[in-house]
Order: C-alpha cells, then sequence, then structure tokens
C-alpha cells in the first residue's frame, strides 16, 4: 500500500497550504447548509403530535449532541496517531477541537435542558444520558485544562493523548445509555440500519441540518489549526514568508 | 408552512420562550466559535509584523 498520503500530514507546511482551500469550501457549505435546515425545521417542518413546537429544539440539540459525540472520537484518534507516529500536527489537531467539542456538549446539554422543561416537566435529571453527557464535559474540560497546565510540549501532547484515549470509555456509554437503562430520554433519531420513526418532512431538515454542523465544525476546526500551526512553526521560513504576504495583502 | 401567521410563528403554540431561547443562546454560541479564532488570527498577525519590524531594524 502507498502511504505517501499519511507523510504528507507530518509536513505542516504542506498542511498549511492545502487547508486554507478546504477552510473556504466547507464554510460555503455550511453556510448554505445551516441557514437551510434553520428555516425548513423552524417554519416548514410539522408540529409533534405529542411535543407541539417545542420538538422543533431537536434541530439544534440532535445536531449539536452528534457533534459532541464525534469530536470526542476525534480527539481520540488523533492521540492514538500522536502516541504512536509522534505526528506533531495530531496533537495540533487534538488541542484546538476540544474547546469547540466543549461547546457543542455544552450546547447540547443546554438545549437539551430548555426542551426538557415543557416536555418532561423538569430541567434536568440525574438520568444516564444526560449524566453521561455531563461526563463528556468534564473529560474536554480536563483535556483542555491538561493541555494549558504543562508548560513542555511534547509532555502536554503526550498527557492529552492518553487522557482522550482513555475518555473514549464514555463515549458507548452514552451511546447505549438509552438502552442499558430505564431514561426519559428518547432513542436516537437516526440508526444505520433502520428508517428513521419520524416522518420525512420532519427528519430531512434534521439530516441538512448535521451535515451543516459537520462543515461548520471542520471548518473551524481548520481554522484554529491553520493559526496554531502558524504559531508553533514562527522560526521556518515559510511562517515568515507567509506573515509577510499577508500583511502585504492587507495594505 | 406550519403556521398561519407570523404571530403564530412567534408563539409556538405556547413553546415560543423555549424554543427562541435555545435557538439564539446556540447562535450566539456559534459566532462565537468563528469569530474568536478570526480575530486571534489577525492579532497574531498584528504581532508577528510589529516582532519583523523590529528585528529588521536592529
Amino acid at each position: 500500500m502507498n502511504w505517501t498520503w499519511f507523510h504528507k500530514w507530518g509536513s505542516p507546511k504542506w498542511f498549511y497550504e492545502m487547508s486554507g482551500r478546504w477552510v473556504f469550501w466547507l464554510a460555503l457549505v455550511a453556510a448554505v447548509l445551516l441557514p437551510v435546515g434553520l428555516v425548513w425545521g423552524l417554519a416548514f417542518a410539522p408540529p409533534d403530535y405529542q411535543q407541539g413546537n417545542s420538538f422543533r429544539i431537536i434541530y439544534i440539540h440532535v445536531p449539536t449532541a452528534i457533534l459532541a459525540q464525534s469530536c470526542y472520537l476525534l480527539l481520540a484518534v488523533a492521540g492514538v496517531i500522536g502516541l504512536v507516529w509522534k505526528m506533531k500536527l495530531a496533537d495540533v489537531a487534538l488541542q484546538q477541537a476540544a474547546p469547540i467539542g466543549a461547546w457543542m456538549t455544552f450546547l447540547a446539554l443546554l438545549t437539551g435542558a430548555i426542551w426538557g422543561k415543557p416536555t418532561w416537566g423538569s430541567w434536568w435529571v440525574w438520568d444516564a444520558r444526560l449524566t453521561s453527557m455531563l461526563i463528556l464535559l468534564f473529560l474536554y474540560f480536563g483535556v483542555i485544562a491538561l493541555g494549558q497546565a504543562i508548560s513542555n510540549r511534547d509532555s502536554a501532547a503526550k498527557a492529552c493523548a492518553v487522557l482522550a484515549v482513555v475518555g473514549v470509555v464514555n463515549i458507548p456509554i452514552i451511546k447505549y445509555s438509552v438502552e442499558w437503562w430505564n431514561t426519559l430520554h428518547q432513542p436516537a433519531t437516526f440508526k444505520l440500519t433502520e428508517r428513521p420513526a419520524m416522518p420525512p418532512e420532519m427528519w430531512l431538515p434534521l439530516l441538512v441540518m448535521v451535515i451543516g454542523f459537520y462543515c461548520f465544525f471542520a471548518a473551524v476546526l481548520l481554522l484554529r489549526m491553520r493559526l496554531e500551526v502558524l504559531r508553533r512553526e514562527a522560526r521556518s521560513s515559510w511562517v515568515k514568508a507567509e506573515i509577510e504576504r499577508q500583511l502585504g495583502g492587507r495594505k | 408552512m406550519s403556521f398561519a401567521s407570523f404571530a403564530e410563528f412567534l408563539a409556538m403554540g405556547q413553546h415560543g420562550p423555549y424554543v427562541w431561547s435555545a435557538y439564539g443562546i446556540s447562535l450566539g454560541v456559534l459566532i462565537l466559535n468563528v469569530a474568536l479564532p478570526l480575530l486571534a488570527r489577525r492579532r497574531y498577525l498584528q504581532e508577528e509584523a510589529r516582532r519583523l519590524r523590529r528585528e529588521s531594524k536592529s
């Protein structure tokens, strides 16, 4: 098998040059899909026969919850790559994805609480799904705090990678919490093996929002990673040339 | 369209405050997530420009 595609990721310069184009296209797709899904979900999808219009919170609750978990998986994969192949870009990805993941988890918990009040009659219950999501938020805080507490970059990268990999045990707990324990939380809307129980008028806008959120996440992550690469490689000649070019273009 | 009028759309069938606060806060967080890295990038470029100018003088 040809491994050149993998070795390319070892070069921060190559990543910086390529990601500029990726950010543009991902941001463009997100800027189209998110407003479309938003208007579709808020104004055109039919109300739920039991929950009425409060169910419309699903169009941000589910995408943020999916992103919160996907982002943690990304952290764990980056952690393994960083530990095994000592790839610097993996640590950049891990450090820069963690705050976005924390924000997504926060949004999933918050919109869940706002949705819970009219639906369950309570902002918060110590339910298995909710509690495991709260643990996910603390895991993100742990990764962020650990990365900032250790001043040696290589030690920080190793410690964060280990925490990210160990913490991934929480992801299947979140996923199966609604099946393993008695819970108020409803089961997943999207499953890989079955058609959704909702009618298409309801789940199509949700799918648009989920894809839009993925593109949004990827664009913001690349934006943050590009800045971090510039910071870490500040001494190299290509970064100096790039800074000159950026400043020259603005004058 | 699932609503008869704009007032009905805003009311969200008594769930207005819940739906709109959830969407409003989420929109704010998304904007924050885009704006902060962009501002940080601009600040970094300005700092680097100052450093490069200083170094070229000495």
